[in-house]
């Protein structure tokens, strides 16, 4: 079963085009990854999946049905959960009280159950904390859990972002680079992660990540997009062959100046 | 300085303590009428007021992060709706606060609904312009709430017989208001309710990552803000028993809002605080004139600068 549907989506921010008819799908339980040069508009895919920007045209199905125009709190309810590029965590709060946002969406208490603190909300209250501990256990880090999530470091604070994506209890996972900035262990730490959230979890993994060594280890498929279009889509050893792909990584051997200017160092 | 902070945090981290202080607290306040004299009586029942609008804002900017700059607007539904209603309607005083909760309810939504799709700076502008509006339309609409001049005649209230005349009254129920309004607040900050409007105050669009309506939430603050300061507003008009529009003016939403950021935006005991200061300092440097105001002003500006977050201290790690 394919579990996402991306048919012929396009985005433009005035004229420019970011993502330009982009298709392909993500089968259920499978990990994928989304790569491709910096500025090809990665992060914009992600943004239109979770209901963030409004596509131009085309259809973005969940689960066999339409989420398109949907709000990106609709489409977390729905099962599909983001982490982000650059941490964007509740500094101020506990990272219990980060992870327990995730909760949110799945559960129903309102001012009068919270004025009159009933059976009812009790019990909800009981249940959102010990699904959040259980996901800080799953990644590991359930002893931070009274720690201000602004006080922990950089990686112990990526973790907290998982576990909060988590707790919404998702079908669908989205990693916005999830390895930006991680250590050797800590990405070692993260594939076996990624790993165990879709056997145990049965959560399908959706990535974005710039480090091609991860990425060919833990993908089953690769979608490789450039200048917001799709330019290789297959398994590891498939798309790393493909001449495009190379191109746009690196290059055509007669324009090796330019390539280098558009990569970087 | 920092170092008695640090003790009395210490001293405030056990549970006992705390409860101890608090019993203090509302036993001073509960034999404060056997010794006090009227003028005293009257300076702490406004200040208890003002507690009570200070963690209504608080429910709206301290806790959603919304700045609403027309909070007396509220505070006006409530009074003329018992001003009305008794007055016009005759009806009982206690009948009125039902009414003026929906009524609050009501005008919660009809602001808030268009206005909280906007974000900070646009919501302050359209806040203060409703604030307006409502003062301008009590003013004008004539035959039901007496346009300029106001009200007069709004039945006092009773309680089992005994009509709520004297001051003494008023301090207690303004007391019990308090009360009510603290423990309200602190359920609700404890809440799912609660930390959803931390997390959209902390990021909006993290929380709605998450799956929070960031709007619905927001409307969700506005609605209960309104309720607390038009429950206060019945309160107010029956204790007066005459209201006019002047008394809703924005120089009233602005003081209220001052006080909740002095006291420190987000903490009841701020609240308390910060609306103490306001209603005591001017009483009590009284001797020195119309200058008062100026030096209140000064002292407004330093905290400011040296204490932003407000005179009450932020939560530990």
């Amino acid at each position: 079963m394919r579990i996402l549907q991306v048919n012929d989506l396009s985005l433009s921010f005035g004229g420019l085009n970011v993502i330009d008819r982009l298709s392909f799908d993500v089968e259920d339980g499978s990990i994928v990854s989304l790569i491709g040069p910096n500025g090809a508009g990665k992060t914009s895919v992600f943004n239109c999946l979770t209901g963030f920007y409004r596509a131009n045209s085309g259809e973005i199905r969940f689960l066999d049905k339409s989420v398109t125009k949907l709000k990106p709190h609709k489409i977390t309810q729905k099962g599909m959960a983001r982490t982000f590029q650059n941490l964007r965590l509740f500094k101020q709060m506990t990272v219990l009280e980060n992870v327990m946002s995730g909760m949110h969406c799945r559960t129903h208490a309102g001012a009068l159950g919270a004025v009159l603190r009933n059976a009812r909300q009790c019990r909800e209250e009981a249940h959102i904390r010990s699904v959040a501990e259980e996901c800080l256990d799953f990644v590991g880090i359930l002893g931070l859990k009274d720690r201000m999530a602004r006080n922990l470091p950089y990686g112990d604070q990526r973790r907290v972002e998982w576990a909060r994506a988590l707790a919404t209890r998702p079908r669908l996972l989205l990693f916005d680079e999830p390895a930006a900035g991680l250590n050797y262990d800590e990405k070692e730490r993260l594939m076996r992660l990624i790993r165990r959230i879709r056997e145990e979890l049965n959560i399908t993994i959706f990535l974005i990540e710039h480090d091609m060594g991860l990425v060919m280890r833990i993908s089953e498929k690769v979608v490789v997009i450039d200048y917001g279009k799709k330019i290789a889509e297959g398994g590891c050893d498939a798309v790393q062959c493909d001449p495009k792909v190379i191109e746009a990584y690196l290059g055509r051997e007669d324009e090796e100046g330019m390539a280098d200017e558009r990569n970087g160092p | 300085m920092a170092g008695l902070e640090e003790r009395l945090f210490v001293f405030f981290d056990k549970r006992s303590h705390r409860r101890l202080v608090q019993g203090l607290l509302v036993l001073v306040a509960v034999l404060i009428p056997l010794v006090g004299d009227s003028y005293l009586l009257e300076i702490l029942t406004n200040s208890f007021f003002y507690i009570v609008l200070c963690l209504g804002l608080n429910i709206v900017v301290g806790y959603a992060g919304l700045l609403d700059l027309g909070y007396a607007a509220f505070f006006a539904v409530g009074a003329y709706t018992t001003g009305i209603l008794t007055s016009q309607f005759d009806w009982n005083f206690w009948l009125t606060i039902p009414a003026a909760v929906f009524f609050s309810i009501i005008a919660g939504v009809i602001i808030g609904g268009p206005t909280l799709r906007l974000r900070s700076d646009y919501l302050a502008i359209v806040t203060l312009g409703f604030g307006e509006i409502t003062r301008i339309v009590a003013r004008n609409l004539k035959e039901l709430t007496g346009g300029a001049s106001g009200l007069i005649g709004i039945n006092r209230p009773s309680f089992f017989g005994l009509e709520l005349s004297q001051i003494h009254h008023y301090y207690y129920v303004f007391f019990i208001l308090v009360l009510l309004a603290i423990f309200v607040s602190f359920r609700l900050q404890h809440s799912r309710l609660g930390r959803a409007w931390q997390y959209v105050r902390e990021d909006e669009d993290a929380a709605e990552a998450m799956g929070i309506n960031r709007v619905a939430i927001k409307l969700y603050a506005y609605v209960i803000g309104a309720v607390f300061a038009g429950v206060a507003g019945c309160f107010f008009a029956g204790k007066m028993t005459a209201i006019s529009p002047e008394t809703f003016q924005f120089m009233q939403s602005a003081t209220i809002l001052m006080a909740v950021v002095l006291g420190g935006m987000g903490k009841i005991p701020g609240m308390i605080v910060g609306a103490l200061a306001l209603i005591l300092f001017p009483e009590v440097f009284r001797e020195i004139g119309s200058i008062r105001m100026l030096v209140f002003g000064l002292v407004l500006v330093m905290m400011m600068i040296f204490r932003p977050q407000g005179i009450w201290p932020e939560r530990r790690n």
